[in-house]
């Protein structure tokens, strides 16, 4: 396949040399905040996965779009990153559960790509100098630089807005109702609470009235892009309701819980991307292999009324919290795991029997 | 948790001599177990009956049995040691089994000795299919239909009722020996007899074919607190139907979607549970089918494999020293990961790079031999490449087999490219050692890739990938190297191809497309293999080539040294030349150089990354080789220089593209000198010493010339070849014309190796009828000292290869003036040849005079043999004098002895012959060497060693019973002496008309007449005695050159029912003694340390 050259240049001034690929928009730049995923398999998954909004996904192993796309792999109705850079991107897909190639999906949802590009030494430079907004394209490399000096991250920017579902839905018909908070929830999260209850997927922007009107036996925290310290309203929000009905929160979930219980958040240098971390249950001494997708983290020295319960046993950073007394527990990866290993999909039932039991003075 | 304390003591059992399926890696993963259990402080006890291993070097282990893996004997050995615990799981289905029967037998509970890593009840779980059928119906997962047969009938009876096609596999036997694909009923009859006959219990699982489907592989690891994880997945590019060992293999795997993956490592931990592996690695194999994703559970090993030596270099991640580690109490989480040295071990490995394994065969030097695939493995070895994707690590895999070709890409440079379209579709659709070249071939001529698939049930994505190599191969016709820019030239390089390759597609010297490509910009860089994506620093220099950007060999400023490795393990190139390299890296670190390792063997203790300072996995061509030179060139420090004579061929090769000022030792003119017939005969001439008459030539004519003068008969051989290559004994002008014919034709033996000129010719030598063969292996420093570190006398005579023959050191025969000869001749020939480091001379003796046959001034075969057997570390005293130290010091140091050793015991080397694997091909040793590996026996006498060395080979030498002598004319006379030494043991004798007969006439009783096969001679036919179980040993000499069907009738027959063969007479003596010795004096463990110290 004959390729349009195209430059990626990050706000630092670092630039690489590749093509374009996937969709390719008129300005020929597309701007972002670059982070890396080092996952072999999933890329359909990641990359519709919201809470990558506003960042440009670099895939550290160099061959994407092998087994091609299908529908039952999309973790949302579109794409919401807003680019993808690859190695080499596959143009002949072989899989009995593909409907098409990765290519034509990217250009259908209009993601852009790079290509060809030393997807290994920006990975270094990441982890050298954390997780840097850039851009990349097709235009006059002189553009696209310039575009990379004026392009900006995620700090401090409400992207959950963006993402989160407009009307309520609902799934499931379990006995115990359910309700999730949207602020970029993973369809397989859904599945995985439609299994066991009535689910409630509520925008993110309900508040806490509006949420006890639902009459729910238990409250879902869901995943979603961006900055914690950015959402202050969606804390207020759990502030009225924790300690009255059990909640379950992951990743943005997790941070926005450990807020609303006196923690405080910061961001990683470049984050975890990935399906190898290893996390260990502090109560049960087990590890587990986990998918994980966050910039930000829950400072371990300002953990408030909250426990740590879980802790990433490469950099010791915080993975998941309880507060039983009230109820609550988060944890900062993803047991729903779509895509990654399913080792953490336990806590769905730890959540189930939460709900079942209500919170009592045992808890 | 932690380590264990309750235990002190350790044994670890090693898996014996290499053999097709068990190679080289289980010397990496034991040594990696010994070093890790010793590291935590317990005693380490091992047997390993091989001793080119670097695990049986008597420094690996806290004492070192190099004793046959035999029941009886190591139960001694455990009397003696009394360890603690025992860990089966790292030397292969050898270890296992043979633990299994310790267990059986009660002995591991009578010493009160705890098997550690894999429970017996795991083991037997996994070993027995049976057992497996039923653990995997209770854990829900589906195998493919199946039922157990003990005879022909009842296989035939389940076959019918699942439906053809069928596979038969044997219970209880290693890399797939006896297994079969059956289309039809009377196919089914003939491979289930032979299934039933490899299977060591009789019995066969008779199954659903699943042949085409996708095939896979995972590497999990379990601790005893039951976590999980799987290091790597590894897809087959050859679909289900080839042996795994066999198959072309990707890692990661490249076209299954998270969704069927997470199934299938879900799947993986399940089984390890049912099965019952608590600690340790595991490697759990599926088949997927293509349409619909249905996917079957094939198979388990509770231990470390082939494919996790291949994961642990494909990942960094050291599976057998973390599986040692656990099976003492370790859990994963309180283990560091050695790359990135601040995460634990607890993690999965994720990679940013694509490996590609490829194995090597070796049916070139087994006439007879069918060169076809399938779930029987053949091959001999692998080779492994790194690329930044699956085309360029592909075609550097293609170029590290070394066999003539410069990658996937060739051009019209294949034997396919003659072919007519139909018999080439064939050809892609059989699996064969070349087919790939056929897809190529296909490809070429514009196939496409639907089409390439159905025939070839490859996975369309790889089919798709090699389409892409071609469509770039095509544009190099007409492209203009001279107007690519950097952007042009990564669009082939990143691909895979070689300057060498380029140079071939577009008819430009090689030299100038280096030139032309650096120019453009186009540079090698390397990159790191550090188990995580480089999301972590890794410490660990462990590097692969590729196109892009930077570079991440890091600087350093300490004098260094590059040892280029061996390649690929082949027949007459294998183990002993790692432990050589090995043994070079290890001098030189403790001398403070920093070492830097080349090799492309995934199986070797040589490219364990922590080996060498710094390990290139790397293609060994010129190329290659050249880029990793400039690149510890340019980082600061001084390249003192590249060892090249301790690799074997692969390396001497190599070293005439090499600057000679970088040559360290010997200088390369020397090594050519010795190869080269008529400076060497000069040579010889010049320093007055005895050679058989000879002479070279290019062609039948010149040949005849030659023999002319000479006299039948010849040996004819061709130059610069491997393990007697091609190597023939002519008695006449007939087979003179056919050899040569073969030798010299286009498409002869040699057609890719560089052919038959001027500059490589056929050499012919007047071959000595029944002389004794003689090695000398020594070490000559620069001030030219001399060191003879052993001298070897041959069992088999000269007309054997050396390769082949059992030796024994110190030499059982020869007299002191012949001795005192050998030394004397040795020494001017290294002085004649300037030689700075290792030299092997071989001698043929011959009514007490000394002939010259050859000399190589490297590192022969031998060197392991000799240090094991001596205690001399050979291999290092040569690399220290080839950096300028003298024999005196060393031996002022202690490190070399006043003289030559001569040890008060003997050791014997017998070699091991992979025959059980070719159903057709005769095992009658020859000049061409066949065998793949070796096993030691030690004992205080001659026969005592010879029959250790036999046991450990494989083959119990009887105490009593019947022996069957079937003897060519020439050795008859010979033959009554061997016939009444045998009787007088209290064998009876069987014999076949002839032998019996001239033996009757003798006085010489003859209880059974034999008859020969179709000749209608009197007697019960000697294979259906031999099946019977009526003879217990054979001793069968061919007459003449083309053994007749029915001596390798008789020998196959031996193979099949493991009966002693013997078929020379030298070895028939060896064996009456060994017998006689064994008798009298008893067999005696004793360990390495024991006889060195």
């Amino acid at each position: 396949m004959n390729r349009v050259p195209a430059t990626l240049v990050l706000s630092d001034g670092a630039q690489f040399e590749g093509y374009a690929a996937g969709f390719l928009p008129r300005s020929g730049v597309t701007t972002g905040e670059f982070v890396f995923n080092t996952a072999l398999s999933g890329y359909q998954e990641t990359i519709t996965d919201p809470s990558y909004a506003g960042q440009i996904i670099a895939f550290t192993y160099p061959h994407i779009g092998n087994y091609g796309v299908t529908p039952l792999d999309e973790e949302a109705g579109r794409p919401w990153c807003s680019g993808v850079v690859v190695r080499e991107l596959s143009d002949l897909p072989s899989n009995w559960r593909s409907v098409g190639p990765l290519e034509g999906f990217l250009v259908q949802h209009r993601v852009p790509a790079i290509v060809g590009i030393d997807t290994r030494r920006l990975t270094r430079h990441l982890r050298r100098y954390g997780a840097l907004p850039g851009a990349f394209g097709h235009a006059d490399p002189a553009a696209v630089a310039a575009a990379a000096r004026v392009a900006v991250g995620t700090d401090g920017t409400d992207l959950v807005s963006q993402v989160t579902t407009r009307e309520t839905y609902q799934r499931g018909d379990g006995s115990r109702h359910v309700v999730a908070l949207d602020y970029g929830i993973k369809t397989t999260m859904v599945h995985q609470l439609a299994r066991r209850f009535r689910v409630s997927v509520v925008p993110a922007t309900m508040d806490a009235d509006a949420i006890r009107a639902l009459a729910p036996d238990g409250l879902f925290l869901s995943n979603g892009p961006g900055d914690p310290g950015a959402l202050d309203a969606q804390v207020q929000v759990l502030d009225d309701l924790v300690g009255t009905l059990p909640i379950f929160g992951i990743c943005l979930g997790h941070q926005l819980l450990a807020r609303s219980l006196g923690a405080t958040t910061y961001k990683l240098p470049f984050g975890h991307h990935g399906s190898n971390h290893p996390v260990k249950d502090l109560m049960t001494g087990r590890v587990e292999i986990t998918a994980q997708n966050h910039n930000y983290a829950v400072a371990a020295d300002s953990l408030g009324r909250s426990e740590v319960s879980h802790v990433n046993l490469n950099d010791g950073v915080v993975e998941g919290l309880t507060a039983t007394a009230l109820g609550c527990f988060s944890v900062q990866y993803h047991p729903e795991a779509g895509p990654g290993p399913h080792d953490a999909r336990y806590l769905f039932d730890r959540f189930e029997a939460l709900v079942n039991d209500g919170i009592t003075e045992s808890h | 948790m932690g380590r264990r304390d309750d235990i002190h003591t350790i044994m670890v059992i090693g898996s014996g001599p290499i053999v097709i399926g068990q190679a080289c890696e289980f010397d990496y993963s034991g040594t990696q177990a010994c070093q890790v259990l010793r590291e935590e402080g317990y005693r380490v006890v091992l047997v390993n009956s091989n001793p080119a291993t670097i695990m049986t070097d008597p420094a690996t282990a806290d004492v070192t049995y190099v004793e046959p893996l035999d029941v009886d004997v190591v139960t001694d050995i455990l009397e003696r040691e009394r360890p603690d615990a025992l860990l089966p799981t790292l030397g292969g289905q050898t270890a296992l089994n043979l633990t299994m029967a310790l267990v059986e037998r009660g002995v591991t509970a009578r010493l009160g000795v705890e098997v550690i890593g894999a429970r017996p009840e795991a083991i037997a779980t996994a070993e027995s299919r049976d057992l497996f059928k039923v653990a995997m119906a209770d854990i829900g997962l589906a195998v493919p239909e199946s039922g157990f047969a003990r005879d022909v009938d009842q296989a035939l009876t389940i076959a019918e009722s699942i439906g053809f096609p069928i596979i038969i596999r044997p219970s209880y036997i290693l890399g797939g020996a006896g297994t079969g694909i059956a289309h039809s009923a009377p196919e089914l009859v003939r491979l289930a007899a032979e299934g039933l006959s490899a299977s060591p219990i009789g019995e066969i699982l008779v199954e659903r074919s699943v042949a085409g489907w996708k095939e896979y592989e995972l590497e999990v690891m379990r601790d005893h607190a039951d976590n999980c994880v799987v290091i790597c997945s590894i897809e087959n590019v050859d679909p289900m139907g080839v042996h795994t060992g066999d198959s072309i293999t990707v890692a990661p795997a490249q076209t299954l979607s998270d969704v069927e993956y997470q199934a299938m490592r879900d799947d993986a931990f399940a089984v390890l549970r049912r099965v019952g592996v608590e600690t340790g690695g595991s490697n759990v194999q599926f088949a997927v089918d293509p349409e619909t994703g249905e996917r079957l559970v094939i198979e388990m090993n509770p231990r470390v494999s082939r494919s996790s030596a291949l994961a642990s270099k494909a990942t960094g991640f050291p599976i057998a020293k973390i599986a040692a580690r656990l099976a003492v109490g370790y859990t994963l989480d309180e283990i560091r990961n050695d790359i990135t040295r601040v995460t634990p071990a607890s993690f999965e490995p994720t990679i940013d790079y694509v490996v590609t394994k490829i194995p090597r065969w070796a049916f070139e030097k087994l006439p007879g031999s069918v060169a076809e695939l399938g779930t029987r493995m053949q091959s001999v070895g692998e080779v492994m490449a790194i690329g930044r994707n699956f085309a360029e690590s592909l075609q550097k895999a293609f170029r590290s087999l070394e066999q003539g070709r410069l990658g996937f890409a060739v051009g019209s440079d294949s034997e396919f490219a003659e072919l007519a379209d139909d018999a080439l579709w064939r050809a892609c659709a059989t699996a064969t050692p070349d087919r790939f070249f056929a897809v190529h071939e296909v490809l070429r001529r514009g196939a496409g890739v639907d089409d390439v698939a159905a025939a070839t049930r490859i996975d369309p994505w790889f089919v798709h990938q090699m389409y892409e190599i071609v469509a770039r191969e095509n544009e190099l016709s007409d492209v203009s190297l001279a107007s690519l820019d950097r952007r042009g030239w990564l669009r082939f390089k990143q691909w895979g191809f070689s300057d060498a390759q380029i140079a071939l597609l577009t008819g430009v010297d090689s030299a100038e497309v280096t030139r032309l490509r650096r120019e453009a910009g186009a540079h090698t860089v390397f990159k790191t293999v550090d188990t995580c994506a480089a999301e972590f620093e890794a410490a660990t220099p462990y590097h692969y080539s590729t196109y892009d950007d930077v570079s991440e060999v890091a600087p350093s400023s300490r004098e260094r040294v590059v040892i280029v490795g061996s390649g690929p393990n082949r027949i007459g190139q294998g183990i002993e030349f790692d432990y050589c390299c090995v043994h070079a890296s290890l001098a030189l670190r403790t001398m403070g150089y920093e070492t830097v390792m080349v090799n492309c063997n995934p199986e070797t203790v040589s490219t364990d990354y922590s080996t060498s300072d710094r390990l290139y996995f790397e293609p060994l061509t010129a190329e290659d080789l050249d880029e990793v030179i400039l690149a510890e060139s340019g980082t600061g420090g001084h390249l003192a220089g590249v060892i090249v004579s301790l690799g074997g061929q692969t390396p001497l090769k190599l070293a005439h593209s090499l600057d000679p000022s970088l040559v360290l030792g010997t200088p390369v003119a020397s090594i050519d000198a010795a190869e080269d017939r008529e400076r060497w005969s000069a040579i010889c001439t010049g320093l007055g010493l005895r050679q058989p008459p000879g002479g070279v030539a290019v062609s039948l004519e010149g040949a005849r010339e030659v023999v002319r003068r000479i006299g039948y008969p010849v040996l004819v051989r061709p130059s610069y070849v491997l393990g007697g290559r091609a190597m023939e004994i002519v008695d006449d002008d007939a087979t003179l014309s056919r050899v040569m014919t073969n030798l010299t034709g286009a498409h002869g033996a040699l057609a890719r190796e560089g052919g038959v000129s001027a500059t490589r010719p056929i050499l012919l030598d007047r071959f000595l009828d029944d002389a004794v063969e003689v090695d000398v292996d020594a070490v000559r420093d620069s001030s030219g000292d001399l060191f003879i570190a052993g001298v070897m006398e041959h069992v088999e005579e000269a007309g054997v290869h050396s390769g082949d023959s059992a030796c024994a050191l110190p030499p059982p025969t020869l007299s002191a003036p012949v001795l005192a000869t050998l030394e004397s001749y040795t020494r001017s020939i290294a002085d004649a040849l300037e030689v700075v480091g290792l030299i092997n001379v071989q001698y043929a003796v011959k009514d007490e005079e000394v002939y010259v046959l050859e000399a190589n001034p490297r590192a022969s075969r031998t060197v392991p043999f000799v240090a094991k057997a001596t205690g001399v570390a050979v291999a290092q005293v040569a690399v220290r004098v080839m950096m300028g130290q003298t024999l005196a010091r060393m031996r002022e140091e202690g490190l070399v002895p006043p003289g030559t050793p001569r040890p008060d015991y003997v050791s014997v080397k017998e070699a091991v012959l992979p025959f059980s694997r070719f159903p057709g091909v005769d095992t009658v040793l020859g000049p061409e060497m066949r065998s793949t590996g070796e096993v030691m026996g030690v004992g205080e006498s001659f026969g005592i060693a010879f029959a250790k060395a036999q046991l450990a080979a494989g083959t119990r030498l009887p105490d009593r019973g019947q022996v069957f002598l079937s003897l060519a004319d020439r050795d008859k006379v010979a033959g009554l002496v061997l016939a009444r030494q045998l009787a007088e043991l209290g064998f009876t004798l069987a014999a076949t008309l002839g032998t019996a007969g001239y033996l009757r006439a003798h006085d010489v009783p003859v209880a059974t007449l034999l008859g020969k096969i179709g000749v209608g001679e009197p007697g019960v036919d000697a294979v259906h005695a031999i099946a019977s179980g009526e003879i217990q040993m054979v001793i069968n000499t061919p007459s003449g050159k083309g053994a007749h069907a029915d001596g390798a009738a008789i020998r196959g027959a031996c193979v099949t029912y493991g009966v002693a063969c013997l078929t020379t007479m030298a070895a028939g003596f060896a064996a009456a003694r060994g017998i006689d010795d064994s008798r009298a004096q008893g067999w005696r463990v004793v360990s390495l340390q024991e006889l060195h110290g």
